[in-house]
């Protein structure tokens, strides 16, 4: 549950949520972490400690986060291949390169065993992706023009949406992981850095395309968010307005009651518990049940 | 005796013979989560487990959740219900307040009916070794209540119960002093347990490979 803009929230709530497991995060009108409220420390200290060694093992880290990236990269190519799919007219030479490259840099992350090397092949990657994500707004409106990822602050609209729908995908990200006893903070691909949640950004990688990139474009091209939906500021940057803002939130807790099926354990779920699931398996590949991590594949 | 914090507990045993996984998962993982079921063992449970009620009906002595504890099995824990049976003789157990001498059957309370496994036979046997441990007498037999059937089952506590209670009170001992999880086994009992979406049972089975799981998706879309 996301709070966004000084809601109020009895503390009989409060704590029938605690009860429930339900994590509660308050956030300020443009969605920035305030604090959580939060049960007893759920699962078990051994769990933890695992994660904390293995945390602290650069090797072992680059072998789990080689699985984050590896998923990423195969759901932006998929991504573009449902796009040739679903728009075969407007699918063009530049998109076609994209989906070779990417098979490439899979293929190269598939054999990288150093994170440093692992976090390069991610960028070349992602700017494989991101140099044709223009071709993918299909509406006829310059203000929709998208050039390349940017952010704090976002200088174009679509940069500002997928910023904003991130912010909530990490939400969902940290207190599932929360919720399965995982630390939120001990991220193997992302080092420690204090108040960074840097596994809940490593978990988000694989499911950025699928969750949000995917559902940036559909606000776009179905136009439920317009161009008049921003301010732009002097100096460039882009902001969201309130109602925008309320427009996402609803369509984004719409989508996750959309029911698919997960493609490695074969079983119906809602899209909002695909965070959860993950977090569970990651989880029963650190305490052994698996031989990987499985990372969310998109069709 | 000092009382040793690692002593694990006794109605887990009865997770532990449905499934040495959900035990695991329970007191290794501190994962819970009720389903129907469980909710409707609570519920039943509450009505049962008052410890300030005292009950005496003739010649019985009924007493609510006394705490228990084996120092032989490293197990505590919580009886439902407890009967104190007034002997004729001296061979009994003797009572802190009360005059004269006792036998002590121990009872459990059951939301459902009569289970297809040992779990809840092993769960009383435990009980009763407890007892015997902190009264120093032998116990022959227990009781279950079961709601379902609304009458008692009697338990004759057999020497070949009581050497299978102790085996299984030592294999949960082994995998909590190690750390261990067991591995999922999907087996047609899964779909009644309530941990089924934090286990993943099928988690294990042959075609869940992971690197196959990968291959399949990044080569078959290129």
């Amino acid at each position: 549950m996301i709070l966004i803009g000084y809601q109020g929230a009895s503390t009989k709530l409060m704590a029938m949520c605690a009860e429930k497991n339900i994590g509660m995060s308050f956030c300020t009108p443009y969605g920035k972490f305030l604090c959580r409220v939060q049960g007893k420390v759920s699962g078990n200290i051994l769990l933890r400690k695992k994660q904390y060694r293995i945390s602290d093992d650069e090797y072992k880290s680059c072998l789990i986060a080689k699985n984050f990236i590896i998923g990423k990269l195969i759901n932006y190519r998929n991504v573009l291949n449902r796009f040739k799919r679903d728009y075969a007219d407007k699918f063009n030479k530049n998109v076609k390169k994209s989906i070779e490259y990417l098979s490439d840099t899979i293929k190269s992350v598939s054999k990288c065993e150093d994170l440093d090397n692992l976090r390069g092949l991610e960028g070349i990657g992602s700017k494989f992706y991101f140099e044709v994500f223009n071709e993918l707004i299909l509406i006829n409106d310059e203000s929709f023009r998208f050039d390349s990822r940017n952010r704090r602050p976002p200088l174009d609209r679509v940069n500002a949406l997928l910023s904003f729908v991130y912010v909530l995908l990490s939400h969902d990200m940290a207190s599932s992981l929360e919720s399965v006893g995982l630390d939120p903070q001990a991220g193997f691909l992302h080092r420690d850095r204090p108040g960074r949640n840097g596994l809940a950004l490593d978990m988000m990688e694989e499911l950025r395309p699928y969750l949000c990139d995917r559902f940036v474009l559909k606000l776009i091209n179905t136009k439920v968010i317009k161009h008049n939906d921003f301010i732009v500021k002097e100096n460039g940057s882009v902001l969201m307005l309130e109602d925008a803002r309320k427009s996402v939130l609803t369509a984004w807790q719409k989508r996750k009651k959309d029911i698919i099926k997960h493609p490695f354990l074969g079983e119906k779920i809602e899209i909002g518990l695909i965070p959860y699931v993950q977090s569970l398996l990651l989880a029963r590949y650190l305490r052994g049940d698996l031989e990987e991590y499985p990372p969310y594949l998109m069709k | 005796m000092e009382f040793n914090m690692d002593y694990l507990m006794i109605s887990g045993i009865q997770h532990f013979v449905f499934c040495p996984r959900q035990w695991a998962l329970i007191h290794i993982e501190q994962i819970w989560k009720d389903n129907v079921k469980t909710f409707k063992g609570h519920k039943f449970h509450e009505k049962v487990d008052d410890p300030y009620v005292f009950e005496k009906r003739g010649e019985r002595i009924i007493s609510r959740s006394i705490p228990l504890i084996s120092h032989e099995l490293s197990l505590v824990g919580v009886s439902d219900c407890i009967e104190f049976y007034v002997r004729n003789d001296n061979l009994g157990v003797k009572i802190k307040g009360r005059e004269g001498s006792y036998d002590v059957i121990p009872i459990e309370y059951k939301v459902g009916d009569i289970k297809d496994d040992e779990s809840d036979i092993s769960q009383l046997c435990v009980q009763a070794i407890c007892l015997e441990e902190m009264f120093d007498t032998k116990i022959k037999k227990g009781y279950f209540y079961y709601g379902k059937l609304r009458r008692r089952v009697e338990v004759e506590f057999t020497e070949e119960l009581r050497k299978n209670v102790k085996e299984l009170a030592k294999k949960m001992k082994y995998y909590f002093d190690n750390g261990v999880t067991p591995k999922a086994c999907y087996k047609k009992h899964c779909v009644s347990c309530s941990l089924y979406d934090i286990c993943l049972p099928k988690l294990n089975r042959s075609y869940t490979k992971v690197k196959n799981y990968i291959d399949s998706y990044w080569i078959s879309g290129s």
